[in-house]
């Protein structure tokens, strides 16, 4: 009996797998994230829903519960095994998925890291895909903070830990920013202090800075943590109107600071357009208009011309986003 | 193929002989139930995806957890014993990281792959001390180890991979009459321990020792070189399989095989292991090895929420938990 239905199941899938076989003409894009769960890749998956609407390719998104170095495999070899034509992938590890990638890759398939890269492995992935080109994101961060507080006065820095690379890497771009450009010699940094991105942490540090410089008139925080963490101490003592907070944020956890006047700006980039321009390359390569290769450019509506870097590393945007009361409905992540 | 392997071992491993009907001594067995289980996975995994139903796909899936399966069948014995090892994962990495590092260093490989082996009979060792020596209870004793056999792992590799060579990459890619090596070592494993445990006095030992550890002394079972050669066992079993996943991903992490202990519980307890000790087979665990492999593969290849999946994981263990229980209670010899 149970032999019976062994064979009577072996015999349906036989069934359904040559009765599927013909559906494989649309251009089929696969985007695997870290993990489930996370809104800032709703904002990618959104990119890539809208832009294969407009293409005409077929689009899903897939990723593993946890967002462990080797959880994304089995994802990675079930695309192959659905015959997907192009898989963007965020990594969970920069060499971990190597040899599985390069399955891919031998079998046509187009592998594109989007919102990170293998790193020291560029190799097994075709191109790369990254919001913004992060020399941009000090200067951005302090201009931004100088147009609120009109150039002048007293500024602090409260970051995420102290060996956190992204972010010492553009502290050190706003330091520079602030000796070499004469627009901001009025602008003095007190401080630089690390709220290890826990929000305990950050408001502890926040209040402190509050304390110790009195004539203080900004902080910038990039890191999401950090901004919010800021934000909360200012809109608990009711200073807005004395102490600017900026920094890097996620809109949906910033949206009540902007709606009640505590934050009026803070940046980050648009994962959507990640998700756009990817759908947009993938279909341009797999149709031969675009060729994947440095230096090359290609127009995608709506972002311009974009330029293919070094190790096929694109970006979406040259500045960062600026969010703000008048843009801020207009994100989800 | 595997059904047939399978198949021929349950004469072999009656552990007792209770005086019913010959036909409900062979088929009124948590094994049944896994093997029914199993049916039904291919057969929803076929209802569920066109793409399931490849053999050579479901063989190429195998691999990602056949690290683990070999260890379940090691651990089915350490329970029958009624004892548990949760540091097997935790070994897994730490002799890879050995391994890995000391072939970085310059050491031929093959003498990497011996001291790797032998860290990993080190870590049994110590965990039998503890268990065994110090007569502490072997779930805090490996919830321990675990946990320091992790951290070791990370202090030996960082945060950083270590690489392995080219040559040495792709164990799965290794194929014997068309089945990937790990397949070919899963079963060959599972044939040689269903033998010793079901056809020789050390294996009927085990089950005694299982059942009533004092009664089992008392008779003269020499219990704790008998735990000894366990423990011993599985550390050695468990570096095996480290050294393999390194072959498999190309690079060793810290993190390797991270939450690898509750798939390997999850093995022998879906394959009908009693988690008391004293009962349960090699037969079992080997079928409910290739259960939770359809299963998720099914799933995951039909993109599957991560969520749901995780909700039908977890019933199974439950139906198998209640079915073990009450059939075992319903046979008492």
């Amino acid at each position: 009996m149970l032999k019976k239905s062994l064979i009577a199941g072996l015999g349906l899938g036989i069934a359904l797998a040559t009765g599927a076989a013909y559906a494989a003409d649309p251009l089929k894009i696969v985007y695997i994230g870290k993990n489930t769960g996370n809104p800032y890749f709703d904002s990618i998956t959104g990119g890539f829903e809208d832009a294969c609407k407009e293409l005409g390719c077929e689009f899903e998104f897939v990723a593993p519960a946890t967002a462990e170095a080797t959880s994304q495999i089995p994802f990675i070899e079930a695309q192959i095994q659905r015959g997907v034509n192009v898989i963007a992938i965020a990594p969970n590890s920069p060499d971990a998925m190597n040899q599985v990638l390069d399955d891919a890759r031998s079998k046509g398939i187009l592998v594109l890291a989007v919102n990170g890269d293998l790193v020291g492995n560029e190799g097994h992935r075709d191109a790369n895909i990254l919001p913004v080109d992060f020399t941009k994101t000090g200067p951005n961060q302090v201009e931004l903070m100088g147009s609120l507080i009109d150039y002048k006065g007293e500024i602090a820095i409260l970051s995420a830990t102290t060996e956190a690379p992204d972010q010492n890497t553009w502290i050190a771009a706003m330091k520079k920013t602030l000796e070499e450009n004469p627009k901001y010699k009025d602008m003095k940094l007190v401080a630089t202090v690390y709220g290890d991105d826990q929000p305990e942490k950050s408001t502890t540090e926040m209040e402190a800075l509050l304390s110790n410089y009195p004539d203080l008139v900004g902080v910038i925080a990039p890191t999401t943590v950090g901004v919010a963490a800021a934000a909360q101490v200012v809109q608990q003592r009711g200073i807005a109107d004395t102490v600017h907070v900026t920094g890097l944020g996620l809109p949906s956890e910033m949206r009540d600071f902007v709606k009640d006047g505590t934050v009026t700006a803070f940046q980050l980039w648009s994962p959507y357009n990640e998700g756009w321009l990817a759908a947009y390359f993938a279909d341009g390569v797999i149709k031969g208009t675009i060729k994947n290769e440095v230096g090359g450019t290609f127009e995608v509506p709506n972002l311009g011309t974009i330029t293919i870097g070094d190790k096929n590393v694109m970006n979406t945007q040259a500045e960062l986003t600026t969010f703000d009361a008048s843009n801020i409905d207009d994100f989800n992540f | 193929m595997t059904a047939a392997d399978a198949r021929s071992t349950p004469s072999t491993m009656r552990d007792a002989a209770p005086a019913r009907p010959r036909w409900q001594v062979l088929l009124i067995r948590p094994e049944t139930m896994t093997f029914i289980l199993l049916v039904l996975g291919v057969i929803a995994g076929s209802l569920l995806s066109p793409f399931f139903l490849d053999i050579e796909y479901i063989l190429s899936s195998f691999t990602l957890y056949a690290e683990f399966s070999i260890v379940a069948l090691v651990l089915t014995m350490v329970i029958i014993a009624g004892e548990i090892d949760l540091s097997p994962a935790a070994n897994m990495a730490l002799s890879a990281c050995v391994f890995a590092w000391l072939q970085q260093a310059g050491l031929p490989i093959p003498l990497a792959i011996v001291v790797g082996l032998c860290s990993g009979l080190l870590m049994g060792a110590l965990n039998a001390y503890f268990v065994i020596g110090l007569q502490l209870p072997s779930i805090i004793v490996t919830i321990g180890t675990l946990t320091l056999y992790r951290g070791l792992a990370q202090v030996i590799a960082g945060d950083k991979s270590i690489r392995v060579p080219d040559w040495f990459i792709g164990i799965d890619k290794i194929m014997i009459a068309g089945i990937p090596l790990p397949v070919v070592i899963f079963a060959i494993l599972a044939v040689i321990l269903g033998l010793v445990l079901g056809g020789t006095i050390y294996g009927r030992q085990i089950y005694q020792i299982g059942t009533n550890e004092v009664a089992a002394r008392h008779a003269g079972i020499r219990s704790a070189r008998i735990k000894l050669s366990l423990f011993l066992l599985i550390g050695l079993v468990a570096a095996a399989a480290g050294i393999m996943t390194a072959s498999r991903l190309g690079s060793v992490r810290y993190d390797l095989g991270l939450g690898g202990e509750l798939q390997m519980v999850l093995m022998a307890m879906l394959g009908g292991t009693y988690i008391f000790g004293g009962r349960g087979t090699i037969l079992g665990t080997f079928l409910a090895a290739w259960l939770l492999v359809i299963v998720s593969t099914g799933m995951i290849v039909a993109n599957v929420l991560p969520a749901t999946q995780l909700c039908v994981l977890g019933v199974l263990l439950i139906v198998s938990i209640i079915a073990t229980n009450f059939i075992y209670s319903r046979t008492q010899r």
